[in-house]
């Protein structure tokens, strides 16, 4: 069974199309890559997945329940504590963090898993130093986001997400915020979840890093799934857009 | 004395307009369209006049139209107009306030399985607060200035005035007038103003 299955979705902006019939499926434990050129629909694809935008067609489930589904107009959303379990299945990683300011980066990670998971608080804070430590942030935990860089502040949102056991981790272009010098270290923490056995889909520009971490990538034009396939597969393929898109990156 | 009762008036009316606006600012951003309106209008009314007009009709209402006894109510009348006013204010310093919480901090929020209710009072509100704190304190400088006056004009002479108003059988009709007149020339005020803000509401 897969663990997330996006089914003929469709989603427009404005009379704008931005998701046509796209259907992909993530298997548990599967690190899957989303590449393509800028208003391909990937953020969108994402935002969808994790219901931060509603879809105008199709079904999204979730271990084979249906998180949601609109047909011929009948739409359906899941509701209430059913929400909250499938919404616990999943985690997302801005491009821009969103932190929360004013709290420290302990609370950042801490406050959700005990005030909405209300899991024990002692057993919450032993874990996120854990985490903390896997993040190279074990002396940070005092620190406030508008102390840390945009590389610490990044690892910092990973470790928000893990918190809270998601089955799956969607990350949105997770190192563009930052500056160049800074990408490598985020790039290495995400890198070293893959160890954990994490499912992940990662959107992202960084082609050398979708190479190398991905099992699966997906390369998405004009909000459909261009080309799908292994690394190898993707990257030699003699795909015109694929090309003139690699060619952008290689230039 | 006069100074005690100048420090109560202000501290009742904080006491009464900084909650009140927030059930204000909820009532102006309610997808309830009437409520939305009637804040709208409401807002639009205590901030297009004179505080001073608005505690003359506090004052003198029940007086013209139940005949009761100002002195009986006038204490109440002063931090009921007070609390009304500056609870207007405050509901608009809020909105802007809330309105420049980006709209990944809900997102965010969602995505760690806040509900609306805490996702509100632990992470958007205590932004807010900070953010608003300075337009926060201005009010309450002007709140400061408008107490003591109040307390002179209206505690005080008023108090003579209104006797006089009544033996001589006057109507509170100019003080209309004249309150029409501040409220449309404010009205075009906050019209020009909101014509500037939607220019620059392309970037946030
Ligand atoms: N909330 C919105 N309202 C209107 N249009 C939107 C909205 N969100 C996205 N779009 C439009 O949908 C299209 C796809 O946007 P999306 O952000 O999904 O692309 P993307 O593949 O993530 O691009 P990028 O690589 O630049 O992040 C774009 O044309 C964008 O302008
Ligand atoms: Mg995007």
């Amino acid at each position: 069974m897969s663990l997330l299955e996006m089914k003929h979705i469709r989603k427009s902006f404005d009379g704008l199309e931005v998701l046509k019939d796209i259907s992909i499926s993530v298997k548990e434990g599967e690190i899957l890559s989303i590449i393509g050129p800028s208003g391909s629909g990937k953020s969108t694809l994402l935002r969808c997945a994790t219901m931060l935008e509603k879809i105008d067609g199709g079904e999204i489930s979730y271990l084979g329940e249906v998180a949601a589904s609109v047909k011929d107009g009948k739409e359906l959303y899941v509701k209430g504590e059913k929400r909250k379990q499938i919404s616990s299945y999943f985690g997302l990683v801005f491009q821009n963090f969103n932190l929360f300011p004013h709290y420290s980066v302990m609370k950042n990670i801490t406050d959700a898993p005990i005030h909405v998971q209300k899991r024990p608080r002692a057993e919450v804070y032993e874990e996120a130093r854990a985490l903390l430590k896997k993040m190279g942030l074990e002396d940070k935990e005092n620190a406030y986001p508008c102390q840390l860089s945009g590389g610490q502040c990044q690892r910092v949102a990973i470790a928000r997400a893990l918190a809270l056991n998601p089955k799956i981790l969607f990350f949105d272009e997770p190192t563009s915020a930052l500056d160049p010098e800074l990408t490598g270290e985020v790039l290495r923490v995400i890198k070293s979840l893959a160890d954990l056995k994490i499912t992940m889909v990662i959107v992202t520009h960084e082609m050398a890093f979708a190479r190398d971490i991905s099992d699966r990538i997906i390369f998405m034009d004009k909000g459909v799934v261009a080309l799908e396939g292994t690394p190898q597969e993707v990257f030699g393929a003699e795909h015109a857009r694929m090309q003139e898109f690699l060619g952008k990156f290689n230039a | 004395m006069g100074f005690g009762q100048s420090c109560l008036i202000f501290a009742l009316t904080l006491l009464f307009s900084l909650p009140l606006g927030m059930v204000v600012y909820f009532g102006r951003v309610s997808r309830i369209k009437p409520v939305s309106w009637l804040v709208k209008i409401y807002i639009s009314i205590m901030r297009g006049t004179p505080l001073m007009l608005q505690l003359l009709i506090w004052y003198f209402g029940p007086f013209y139209l139940w005949k009761m006894n100002i002195g009986g109510y006038k204490f109440t009348a002063i931090i009921l107009g007070c609390s009304l006013n500056y609870a207007a204010y405050f509901a608009e310093i809020y909105r802007s306030g809330i309105e420049s919480i980006p709209k990944g901090q809900y997102e965010a929020a969602q995505l760690l399985g806040y509900g609306k209710s805490q996702t509100f009072l632990k992470i958007i509100l205590p932004q807010v607060i900070k953010i608003v704190l300075p337009s926060v304190t201005n009010e309450v400088i002007t709140l400061v200035k408008d107490t003591s006056l109040v307390y002179s004009v209206s505690y005080i002479e008023m108090f003579a005035v209104a006797k006089q108003i009544a033996a001589a059988q006057t109507t509170v009709l100019p003080f209309v007038i004249a309150g029409g007149f501040y409220y449309i020339f404010n009205f075009v005020v906050a019209w020009v103003m909101e014509l500037f803000e939607k220019k620059l509401d392309y970037y946030h």
